[in-house]
């Protein structure tokens, strides 16, 4: 029996939650989604291992001591997971503090505060962890496999990572609070977890561009110039790697450390976690103050009004500028590649149009979800003398404005290295952007703004239409760039997928 | 010398809309212009539903919808050009400020910027939001939100308000507000259909209620008209109410 107030008694609260959670989260709470979602989790870990052997066909994953080689390339893994990780609870650890949830009921009982926001400190590990896991697991089961137990180690590092990573978002939000405020450090935190999550991705792709042009990391883990400059064989600095072989001192000094830092984190910050609750609560209580007034009550259309709403709700939502400011990151190497190929040409250009295009595909369809179905007052729409259609298409309007304005600039750089790519960049960004607008229109359902994060919930087809649809236009991008005829093809597959998220949509039923 | 009846300002006829069951069923309704009527009802009546039809917003399974002899289910664009729909959730977003949210919903109705610019200052002076026109909804509390909502109703200067439990969450103060600035369009020539589960706003401020019962319309009339139909004398509303619930008797 366990006792009431007792750690186990939160644990068990806190895991139900969870649970409940993330079932809501896969399944939208429709009950007969759990059968379908059961065979898609087994069919997701198929795919994942048949793609982490073919990744790995080419390593000898056998060897029985590492060559520097291998330790740059699992220490890079490390660093990558890691920031990853990082991000994640970044944003977990802000969400924590600013979601009000339950807060009311446990601050104001006499349960002890610290010991409840150790539990949700752990359980923020946990979610960090199944994460985590969820990519790396068949890659380590491959590594297991066709290496021997001793890959079994990265297991243990995962989990060390994760209490890692949980630990210094805990410390780094706690420090922001303090330098900051906690009225900024929503939005710094949000924008921090979104650039240590690309961070290391681009850092390594900017070197990669800088020194040989191309956008290929692994051009620069694989380097002789990184190999030789990297710390002997020997060095503690590997240790991290050597853990994943189960080395006994690197493992154990791995555990160590985590512990270490992880029941430091908890003993020092679960104690203090009600009072950064409670001075976020304030913050949040705080008003906000607009000083513009100059733009109110001008004569304009419908369409205009509904336009200029959109792009004020988008612009002073810090949540959503940091969910869309990971997606424009992402262009910052191509950018970079750009400008590097400043006067060269040449297949430079050629690389840089997909990956416009499948940002422009992204972006749209985060954007269009917001404008259309993260729409806070739909009855005051719908009572408005405004015909639904006519709505619709300010709202899409808004989000092609706002692509044109974020793509816009690349394009026209573009233009003046390669014209003929900027106008195939031109046409696979407004067609990418078009049908994942296209596709969020098709599949509309009300949900709350705030849910954006779970958008994918609404529909599983959508999400998978949308990424598909961009996939496809940024094939055809690349092939129609490089001049191929293939191009064709590419479009008409790209076409046949929107035309098969029609048929199956909810709006042809 | 007969005077001509008053226009009406909205007329229902066999109004009908299912889901599981039937949660309006056949109801019969006409409100003069300048009228303020009030609907009661238990919880789960179909009042909600009627006045989501009413306002477009749900699209009835059978029967007609006129406003101000516009059909609202032909022409639904002119019969919301005349219309303002408030419910007890306010609509209205917390990114924008008050004056921001007034400006986009006269955009949505097509007012014309000074005029709009004019009629929110007043509505803005009325309602007492002015120490929080500057600031994002997000931070205001229940009863101004809902000030700011009703504010948002009133900026097109509707002929037809219809209000779904407008005064949930709000304190005296705001309750006194949001009746006497109801009642001053009512004067106006405004008409209002507005349901509320507290009968001391029905009965101090209606012209004439109505009783919703399992989708159907069982009575409605001047509070002495409803008295005398339930046969319980000089009683408050409340038990004028109860005993017509109870009876569920059918208006001839």
């Amino acid at each position: 029996m366990i006792r009431a107030g007792s750690i186990a008694w939160i644990a068990r609260h806190e895991g139900r939650l969870a649970w409940r959670d993330l079932l809501w989260m896969m399944t939208a709470g429709r009950r007969r989604r759990a059968r379908t979602l059961a065979l898609g989790f087994i069919v997701f870990l198929l795919f994942m291992h048949g793609f982490a052997a073919l990744m790995l066909a080419s390593y000898d994953l056998g060897a029985s001591s590492p060559d520097k080689r291998m330790l740059v390339m699992l220490m890079a893994t490390l660093v990558l997971s890691w920031s990853l990780m990082l991000s994640q609870a970044i944003e977990a650890v802000t969400r924590a503090f600013y979601s009000r949830a339950d807060f009311d009921l446990v601050l104001s009982s006499p349960l002890s505060a610290g010991r409840f926001f150790a539990v949700r400190i752990a359980a923020m590990v946990q979610t960090v962890l199944l994460m985590a896991l969820a990519v790396a697991a068949p890659f380590v089961d491959v590594a297991v496999w066709r290496g021997g137990a001793r890959w079994l180690g990265a297991y243990i590092v995962i989990v060390v990572l994760a209490a890692l990573a949980v630990s210094v978002a805990v410390a780094l939000t706690a420090a922001l609070f303090r330098l900051i405020g906690p009225k900024r450090t929503r939005l710094v935190a949000q924008i921090l977890a979104a650039v240590v999550g690309a961070g290391f991705v681009i850092g390594l792709q900017l070197a990669a561009i800088q020194s040989y042009h191309t956008i290929s990391r692994f051009m620069v883990l694989q380097s002789d110039l990184l190999i030789n400059a990297a710390p002997a064989t020997s060095s503690v600095l590997w240790w991290p790697a050597r853990a994943i072989l189960s080395e006994p001192l690197a493992l154990i000094a791995m555990l160590g450390l985590g512990t270490a830092v992880f029941g430091a984190t908890v003993c020092f910050f679960a104690p203090r976690f009600a009072g950064y609750v409670l001075a976020a609560a304030g913050a949040s209580h705080a008003p906000k103050r607009e000083s513009r007034k100059s733009a109110a009550f001008r004569n304009r259309s419908v369409a205009a009004a509904l336009r200029r709403k959109e792009w004020m709700l988008l612009w002073r939502d810090p949540w959503l500028v940091s969910q869309t400011l990971m997606q424009l990151l992402y262009l910052l190497p191509p950018a970079f590649l750009l400008w590097s190929a400043f006067g060269q040409g040449g297949t430079a250009s050629i690389l840089v149009v997909p990956v416009l295009i499948m940002g422009a595909g992204q972006l749209a369809g985060a954007l269009a979800w917001l404008a259309i179905c993260g729409e806070d007052a739909p009855d005051l729409i719908a009572s408005a003398p405004v015909p639904s259609a006519r709505a619709l298409r300010s709202k899409t309007e808004a989000v092609m404005i706002a692509i044109a304005f974020v793509f816009g600039p690349f394009i026209v750089f573009l233009a003046a290295i390669a014209p003929f790519c900027a106008l195939v960049a031109c046409l696979g960004v407004a067609l990418g952007a078009a049908s994942a607008t296209s596709i969020q229109i098709w599949f509309r359902t009300q949900a709350k703004r705030s849910h954006f994060r779970r958008r994918q919930t609404s529909s599983r087809i959508a999400t998978y239409a949308e990424a598909l649809s961009s996939c496809s236009w940024a094939g055809t991008g690349a092939l129609a760039a490089a001049g191929s005829w293939l191009a064709i093809a590419g479009g008409v597959i790209a076409l046949a997928i929107l035309g098969g998220a029609l048929m199956i949509s909810p709006s042809k039923k | 010398m007969d005077h001509a009846p008053p226009p009406l300002a909205l007329e229902i006829r066999d109004l009908a809309k299912r889901f599981e069951r039937p949660a309006v069923d056949g109801i019969d309704l006409a409100v003069p212009a300048g009228e303020f009527f009030t609907l009661l009802g238990p919880n789960g009546a179909g009042k909600t539903t009627m006045l989501r039809m009413v306002s477009g917003l749900l699209k009835p399974d059978r029967g007609t919808i006129t406003i101000y002899g516009i059909d609202a289910l032909a022409d639904p664009v002119a019969a919301k050009r005349v219309t303002a729909w408030l419910s007890d959730e306010p609509m209205i977003y917390d990114k924008l400020t008050p004056i921001e949210y007034l400006d986009f919903v006269a955009g949505l109705w097509g007012v014309a910027g000074d005029v709009a610019s004019a009629r929110a200052a007043d509505l803005i002076e009325w309602l007492g939001l002015k120490p929080h026109a500057q600031e994002r909804c997000e931070s205001l509390s229940k009863g101004t939100r809902q000030k700011v909502a009703l504010a948002g109703a009133l900026v097109h200067e509707p002929k037809l308000i219809v209000l779904d439990e407008p005064f949930t969450g709000l304190d005296a103060g705001s309750a006194r507000l949001v009746k006497s600035v109801l009642r001053e369009r009512v004067k106006a020539g405004c008409s209002v259909l507005m349901t509320t589960h507290i009968l001391e706003v029905a009965e101090r401020m209606a012209d004439r209620i109505g009783v919703i019962s399992e989708g159907r319309l069982i009575a409605d009339g001047t509070l002495d008209e409803l008295r005398s139909k339930a046969g319980a004398g000089e009683v408050s509303l409340e038990d004028t109410f109860l005993a017509l619930i109870a009876t569920g008797t059918v208006e001839a």
